[in-house]
């Protein structure tokens, strides 16, 4: 008997397994090879403009990411230096293999347990998870987090040929599609890609502009204990008007112009054959070349995720600068794979109709291991919860964006992959990567899911920030620099705060409301805002909406 | 569906009128619920007989204040700009006041609003996007910055036109001169009615007298004010002070007193007064020559008045600010020169954040509560 079963160990499913254990469950987490844990599928890096943010927010949680990305970094780059220190973006290249080991590591200490088994079933009764069908077995817990990330019924698309499986070699979760479907959750499908793997040494590293690591040395946990492996150089080339004539002549080619693949891409994050054709007046590209680790040759040229046939990849990697003679080690591949739609979550994630069952990282809808990871700890804090009756844990987006992305996506749901931009949060000067102990210290402490190490190190940030010394620190120079903003923000909360204390009943049938629209009747009740606070950011609500359901809920109030 | 009716007393049975009945049906009334009207025959007594007989009735009452907008925008059959604009037309009492309302009534606002947020979006969106995709590390784009700047002087200019209250209230037309030059007679001649007390002892007038009129369609207010004097009288020297103010805020100045000595502003018409006593021949050029004993000049004053008052209202075709929709506007416009002058990306994506939010109180998206708090005060009276 488990307390809690998380499905799936991505980074989303490992992050909760950790979490719930730290809050004192008995953790068991499934995933189909116990070698596969902690894997980076996609790109080697970790963290980046809004997505160090969160990393950072992770950590003071005691979350696995951060640590792990110290273990394992080979080179760090502090993004958007110049652009004033609200936006600065920590981001690190990964070894690969190390940052396994470290999460591998990491678990072991939480005392999670690993089951490789597949997750076939969820035992529902009564509106109430209590277990999960596994290959091996029945397994009986409290809560269950799925966290099975893009193998819901995944197929790979490498041009014309399409494989069934959620990462290259791997299987696909189909059987637990289906039930998840039958429950009424799934939505539809959405798709992301990667690169072609080329190999390093067949790269013409000395022609190509190289982009070194920072010099000083910085860190993505509060606490890092300094171990840092040696430091690998990237380096910056370009497509040009030859690859893109190689590009353009083999649209046909790709499964995502042919459609076959239904699912929508990341507007901001599109393949190569996506930019060169809705960007057509740009004659070059970007491309960062990365290394995937220390001993190991490969090397992720980020940037050209693709899904034309690999013929076409070749041609058109060859005649970039640099990579004449580059081999490609493995073709990139489009993966489409099916979504839940988060506003059936509540902002615990824990799913509205299901008692004890939660949902965590890309099923739901998300992109990107760091949003996939900080959703996994605010799942797994949250079925812990469930499960030993412990206080529950919100995200508010006025302290944090892993507020800012669990409210965006139980109140808007996702018409493509939701990945995190620093202009989500608009309350972004006071959320800073260098301030998520001062911004959630205190909310960890409470949580009760953090080490004794942890729990000295928020407690002498927080005591620093009273002291005289406070304004000569990074942080205190910021918080200088954006006082005066800050107070006029503090002063809008006002506002929101009483938006927030209108309530609307759970109950209230958006149809009958007078001068409601059809279309805003359709996104209120699928929504399902609390206050009206949350009605005003549903997308697409409109003023007249807003000011019709503030008359309904005051009038009923009165009633 | 309409129909003339003889209206009886429910309870005398007695004849109250023979009046125009409408019905009209829910959802399609200007409510949105069901709403019968009686139009009936002039006089006050009529009125006063029927909506006795109706308040008598089990369930019937009085309107209270915007009680009839307020049902129409709680059943979703008119928006909040539209809701303001149908205030402002019960409110209307000339024929400026009455077009101004309807152009906004109709959503005239709304269009411009929603063409300004659209472009105000635009800025926010290239600011975000380099902030969180500009890898290069640039500095602020002027092009940017230049749009911002283009943008608050348009909101800019709409808020230095004349505003909806001048059509409200009336353009603020002010007699002020040193005691005794007859500015109250001249008030009371330009009304047609004695409404300022007149007499020969410099003073009289302590306190200003305001008389509602309109001239030519334009609603003015005339104001009568204290002679502008050093008096040792404290009550005469509170009302002076007074004068003084209203001279300031006075968008038409009729001024009495000597033509070299007239406030520096615009609007000025310097009047050489008292032309039929003897004493007072040989005005000086460019005074106009009045008697309000003989009413030579007057026609002349009340046209150059009029013509004046015109220009201190919004434009026929103009859509109006009121005092909240200028408040909002404002602030937009302080926030987007704001951004215009930002040092960082990060400070200028700020202000524009600032500046959405303004419009967003503007259409009610936010502060929902202080929004309508503002729309139903206003209300004077049921429909």
């Amino acid at each position: 008997m488990h307390d809690v079963l998380v499905i799936g160990a991505g980074h989303a499913g490992c992050e909760a397994a950790a979490a719930a254990a730290r809050r004192g469950a008995r953790v068991g987490l499934l995933t189909f090879r116990a070698e596969d844990v902690g894997q980076m599928s996609c790109n080697p890096s970790i963290g980046g403009v809004g997505k160090g943010h969160l990393v950072r927010e992770l950590d003071v949680f005691d979350g696995m990411m951060a640590r792990a990305a110290d273990r394992a970094a080979i080179h760090r780059r502090m993004l958007n230096r110049s652009k004033g220190p609200a936006v600065w973006g920590p981001r690190v290249q990964a070894d690969r293999k190390l940052y396994r080991t470290a999460i591998g590591d990491l678990l072991r200490e939480s005392g999670v347990e690993v089951v490789a088994a597949e997750a076939l079933s969820l035992i529902v009764a009564g509106g109430r998870v209590s277990g999960v069908e596994t290959a091996a077995g029945k397994l009986r817990s409290r809560a269950v987090v799925i966290a099975t990330g893009t193998f819901l019924d995944a197929r790979m698309f490498v041009g014309e040929r399409v494989l069934e499986g959620g990462r290259r070699g791997e299987r696909a979760s189909i059987a637990l599609a289906e039930q998840i479907r039958s429950v009424g959750l799934g939505q539809g499908r959405l798709k992301t890609g990667t690169p072609p793997r080329l190999d390093g040494r067949t790269v013409d590293w000395v022609r190509l502009e190289e982009q070194p690591s920072d010099a000083d040395a910085w860190a993505m946990s509060a606490l890092c204990d300094g171990a840092t492996p040696p430091q690998l150089r990237c380096a910056i080339t370009r497509t040009n008007a030859r690859t893109h004539e190689i590009i353009q002549a083999n649209f046909d080619r790709s499964p995502l112009f042919a459609g076959a693949i239904e699912g929508r891409g990341p507007r901001y994050c599109p393949s190569i054959e996506d930019k060169v054709r809705r960007f057509a007046d740009r004659d070059a590209h970007q491309i960062f070349l990365e290394p995937e680790g220390l001993g190991d040759h490969v090397v992720y040229p980020n940037g050209i995720s693709t899904s034309l046939p690999t013929d076409v990849q070749e041609q058109f990697v060859r005649s970039v600068a640099g990579l004449e003679r580059v081999e490609i080690v493995r073709p990139g591949y489009a993966v489409e794979y099916e979504f839940v739609d988060p506003r059936r979550l509540n902002q615990t994630l824990e799913v509205r109709d299901i008692q004890g069952l939660f949902l965590a990282g890309q099923i739901n809808g998300t992109t990107g291991y760091e949003e996939a990871a900080a959703q996994g700890l605010a799942a797994g804090l949250n079925a812990a919860a469930a499960a030993l009756d412990l206080n529950e844990l919100r995200f508010d987006r006025r302290s944090s964006y892993i507020g800012v992305m669990i409210d965006d996506l139980t109140l808007q749901g996702v018409t493509e992959p939701y990945r995190m931009m620093t202009a989500r949060a608009e309350y972004r000067l006071a959320l800073r990567a260098d301030n998520a102990t001062t911004r959630l210290g205190q909310a960890a402490l409470l949580a009760g899911c953090v080490s004794e190490r942890r729990r000295e190190q928020i407690e002498s940030r927080l005591s620093l920030r009273t002291s005289s010394g406070w304004c000569e620190t990074e942080e205190g120079r910021a918080d200088a620099l954006y006082r005066p903003y800050l107070e006029r923000q503090e002063r809008e909360w006002e506002v929101v705060r009483r938006d927030s204390s209108v309530w609307i009943p759970s109950s209230l049938d958006y149809a009958v409301v007078p001068g409601l629209s059809n279309e805003m009747v359709e996104r209120l009740t699928s929504a399902r805002p609390e206050t009206l606070d949350q009605a005003s950011r549903v997308s697409g609500v409109t003023p007249a909406a807003l000011s019709a359901l503030y008359v309904a809920v005051s009038k009923r109030a009165a009633a | 569906m309409a129909a003339v009716r003889a209206l009886r007393h429910p309870q005398s049975g007695e004849l109250l009128d023979e009046s125009l009945v409408l019905r009209f049906d829910s959802p399609a009334s200007s409510t949105g619920e069901d709403v019968v009207e009686f139009q009936c025959h002039g006089g006050r007594a009529v009125v006063a007989a029927v909506l006795d007989a109706l308040t008598s009735l089990d369930g019937f009452r009085i309107a209270e204040p915007g009680e009839f907008t307020r049902r129409a925008f709680e059943n979703g059959r008119i928006d909040l700009t539209e809701a303001e604009g149908l205030a402002d037309l019960i409110e209307a009492e000339t024929e400026s006041q009455r077009k101004a309302a309807l152009a906004l009534a109709e959503g005239g606002l709304k269009k411009q609003i929603a063409a300004w947020q659209d472009r105000l979006l635009g800025f926010s969106a290239e600011a975000e996007r380099a902030i969180d995709y500009d890898e290069a590390d640039e500095a602020v784009d002027t092009a940017l910055q230049r749009e911002c700047a283009e943008l608050a002087e348009e909101l800019s200019e709409w808020l230095d036109r004349p505003g909806v209250e001048r059509l409200k209230d009336g353009v603020r037309v002010v007699v002020a001169g040193p005691p005794n030059a007859g500015k109250s007679s001249l008030l009371n001649a330009i009304a047609g009615e004695e409404r300022a007390i007149v007499t020969d002892i410099p003073g009289t007038t302590r306190d200003h007298i305001e008389v509602p009129l309109s001239l030519g369609g334009v609603p003015i207010l005339l104001t009568d004010t204290a002679g502008l004097r050093d008096s040792a009288d404290r009550v005469e020297a509170i009302g002076v002070e007074r004068a003084s103010r209203l001279v300031e805020a006075a968008d038409v100045l009729i001024w009495l007193g000597e033509p070299n000595q007239a406030p520096d502003q615009a609007g000025v018409i310097k009047v050489h007064s008292k032309s039929d006593l003897p004493e007072r021949n040989g005005a000086l050029e460019g005074s106009l020559v009045v008697s309000s004993v003989t009413g030579a000049g007057i026609a002349e004053l009340v046209g150059r008045i009029e013509a004046l008052a015109r220009r201190s209202l919004p434009a026929e075709d103009a859509i109006p600010l009121n005092r909240r929709q200028s408040a909002q506007l404002g602030a937009a416009a302080e926030a987007l020169r704001e951004a215009s002058a930002a040092k960082d990306v990060i400070l200028l994506a700020e202000h524009l954040r600032r500046a959405r939010g303004g419009f967003d109180r503007l259409t009610g998206r936010a502060g929902v509560e202080d929004v309508l708090d503002s729309l139903f005060s206003r209300f004077c009276l049921g429909k």
